[in-house]
């Protein structure tokens, strides 16, 4: 009896401890590495740069929309997100908060009346954010006039739905803290990984997830699937990492959406939303500051694929010889009879990172759906790829994919017919 | 080297430049940038492979500038539309709705199987004096006595597909299609039975064009109700 009492003493204790253990405390402080550029900015101006970083406008604004007050939706594994309002409306939006509770988002992760903000609002990332520059990103959001539309509740699948399993999420995932500057590196290093790993926010795409939707880069270096789309490895060079572009190269990429020379880069899916609001504004130093710190990344070999049933040997021939009939008539126009492209217009498709990368739904969606690179200032009249869905099948497809995949040098696996027929899932973005 | 040799060379060099120039910049067009809009509009825009994408040659420019934005800032859904034209300035969407507005091609023949000749008969009526009892404008009171649409921005409604504009005139009804405010064409939608949709799309669909013709000139005045696309 008394080993019973004794027992269960110690479980409710354990219970409390965990539950304080997990409980959302303030975090406070820290310095950020100071911004480099040498244009002089007011607190507002500052705030602006920051929340356009940031693309803060992207997830809480649906098309059509008025900017900031929310409505897109977000979907996940978890059930759907809708991004709330975050226009100056009392009601709705932030109109009520103070700097203190935007800070209190961005840094540990929830709202007034501690409220636990779900993941999906990487403040895992903003946790990284300065004290000074979450103020003047407020101090901008205060310029946005107020729009009264109401916010939609998520639509999420038990047991995410339960907001209060958040604090146990937060317990094995989240550790709020400043970005601290590592002396090894230079001040423009400190900066880009400043920006890159905070405001930015790039690893919420371009890093895989674990099942509970936590960035775990470590045990999973690959990157993301994200809104049907893979947001390939920063770390991986068969992927999208730079490490050995040039400085020059990455700020071309990331401004004008694609570029061409030593190193071909194309921007497409959310990735082109990325730059089409955010990082073709960015402040040219920061974007220097962004590449130096990519470019020192880690070098991390692709993910090999776990194998599968594929095609047998005795169908290879066909499907390739189909392949090459559909790329006659389709491809070769643009891309050239040995995949050698053409300018700007049609990328070449032999040592084409995209065409062979393992993780092959976005080649798979390009050729479904196509699309045009972002408009950008520097690209404003971008070329794009025709929508192959409405006049091939997905056998045609996934042959001639194959075909593209293991000709000119390339050694990719094939695509399957469901493989395409998987890449048809999703919003188009 | 002589003289001639040297015009020669130089010569030689500006045409291999040329012919090198030629070649990056053969694709460097308003038809290679238009291409992805081909394989649901057809060649030259001249309307799709399954009958329901409608023709885009001819349109008005301003028409189909109107349509761009109005697909890019959510306006009007189709997924595949919506996805082309984000992230694309207006400058540029301008510039391939001018290509496709100077397609001038020859239309299909077309032909009025299957549909009842009274119902036909109550289109032509409605699209031609339209249905005073019901407040129903003519058709022709906005888009042109050939009902081939007006400059700058009132499209044509011929050599377009019925189920395409069953589909629009049904958009408009239930609220899915929307153009700038005053949404003249989503009072009219919104005023027309679905008896009214099936006849006057019968009738609209099945008329012959004639070649050469095109939008006239200015919209007819007075305009029956107010619209926010064509001020």
């Amino acid at each position: 009896m008394k080993l019973r009492i004794t027992l269960l003493v110690v479980l409710l204790c354990l219970v409390a401890a965990a539950a304080l253990l997990f409980w959302p405390r303030d975090h406070q402080a820290g310095e950020a590495p100071p911004s480099l550029s040498t244009a002089q900015l007011d607190t507002v101006a500052r705030g602006r740069a920051l929340v356009t970083l940031g693309d803060c406008e992207g997830c809480h604004t649906v098309r059509g929309g008025a900017a900031f007050a929310g409505g897109r939706s977000i979907p996940t594994p978890f059930g759907t997100f809708f991004s709330p309002n975050i226009t100056q409306d009392a009601q709705y939006g932030i109109g009520s908060w103070s700097a203190d509770d935007f800070w209190s988002a961005l840094h540990n992760g929830y709202a007034p009346g501690r409220k636990l903000l779900y993941p999906t609002f990487p403040y895992t990332n903003f946790t990284k954010i300065s004290r000074a520059d979450s103020d003047a990103m407020f101090a901008y959001l205060k310029t946005i006039a107020a729009v009264q539309v109401a916010n939609r509740e998520h639509r999420l699948k038990f047991p995410y739905s339960q907001r209060w399993l958040l604090a146990i999420w937060r317990g094995l995932f989240f550790t709020p803290g400043v970005y601290a500057s590592d002396t090894q590196h230079t001040a423009e290093w400190n900066r880009g990984a400043y920006l890159v790993q905070g405001v930015a926010h790039c690893s919420a795409c371009h890093e895989a997830r674990n099942a509970l939707g936590a960035v775990r880069s470590k045990d999973n270096p690959s990157g993301g699937l994200v809104l049907s789309w893979y947001a390939p490895s920063l770390s991986v060079p068969a992927e999208a990492g730079v490490q050995t572009w040039s400085e020059a190269d990455i700020a071309q990429l990331l401004r004008a959406g694609i570029v061409t020379g030593d190193h071909q880069g194309y921007t497409f899916g959310p990735m082109a939303e990325v730059v089409f609001e955010s990082l073709q504004h960015t402040d040219a130093v920061d974007l220097r500051a962004i590449g130096v710190y990519l470019k020192s990344l880690p070098v991390i070999a692709a993910q090999t694929q776990p194998s599968r049933v594929g095609l047998t040997p005795a169908s290879i021939p066909i499907v390739m010889s189909n392949g090459q009939q559909v790329y006659k008539d389709n491809c070769a126009r643009c891309h050239g009879e040995q995949g050698e492209g053409q300018s700007t217009a049609a990328p070449p498709l032999k040592n084409s990172r995209i065409v062979s990368m393992n993780h092959s739904v976005n080649v798979v969606r390009m050729v479904l759906y196509g699309g045009y690179a972002p408009g950008t200032e520097l690209n404003p009249r971008p070329f794009g790829m025709p929508p192959f869905y409405p006049t091939l099948t997905s056998e045609q497809i996934a042959s001639v994919l194959t075909y593209i995949r293991a000709s000119w040098g390339n050694s990719a696996p094939p695509i399957l017919p469901d493989d395409v027929e998987a890449g048809m899932t999703g919003p188009l973005w | 080297m002589t003289p001639m040799r040297k015009i020669a060379r130089v010569l030689g060099v500006a045409l291999l430049a040329h012919t090198f120039t030629l070649y990056a910049a053969d694709l460097d067009t308003v038809e290679q940038r238009a291409l992805p809009c081909l394989p649901c509009h057809g060649k030259e825009g001249r309307a799709g492979p399954d009958g329901y994408y409608p023709r885009i040659a001819g349109k008005p420019a301003k028409y189909l500038l109107n349509q761009l934005v109005n697909f890019r800032d959510g306006r009007r859904f189709f997924p595949m539309m919506n996805y082309l034209t984000e992230r694309q300035p207006d400058a540029y969407l301008a510039e391939l709705a001018e290509y496709f507005s100077s397609q001038q091609l020859p239309y299909d023949s077309v032909s009025a199987q299957g549909v009842p000749e009274a119902t036909v008969e109550r289109g032509r009526i409605l699209a031609k004096d339209g249905d005073k009892s019901t407040d129903l404008p003519a058709c022709s009171a906005c888009h042109g006595d050939n009902l081939l649409g007006a400059l700058p921005a009132v499209p044509g409604l011929l050599g377009v597909s019925r189920s395409y504009l069953d589909a629009q005139l049904a958009a408009w009804r239930t609220g899915l299609r929307h153009a700038k405010a005053p949404d003249c064409m989503a009072t009219i939608a919104k005023r027309m039975t679905p008896a009214d949709i099936e006849a006057v799309t019968a009738w609209l669909a099945t008329q012959a064009v004639p070649e050469g013709s095109g939008p006239q000139a200015a919209v007819p005045s007075p305009q029956p109700v107010e619209c926010g696309s064509i001020s």
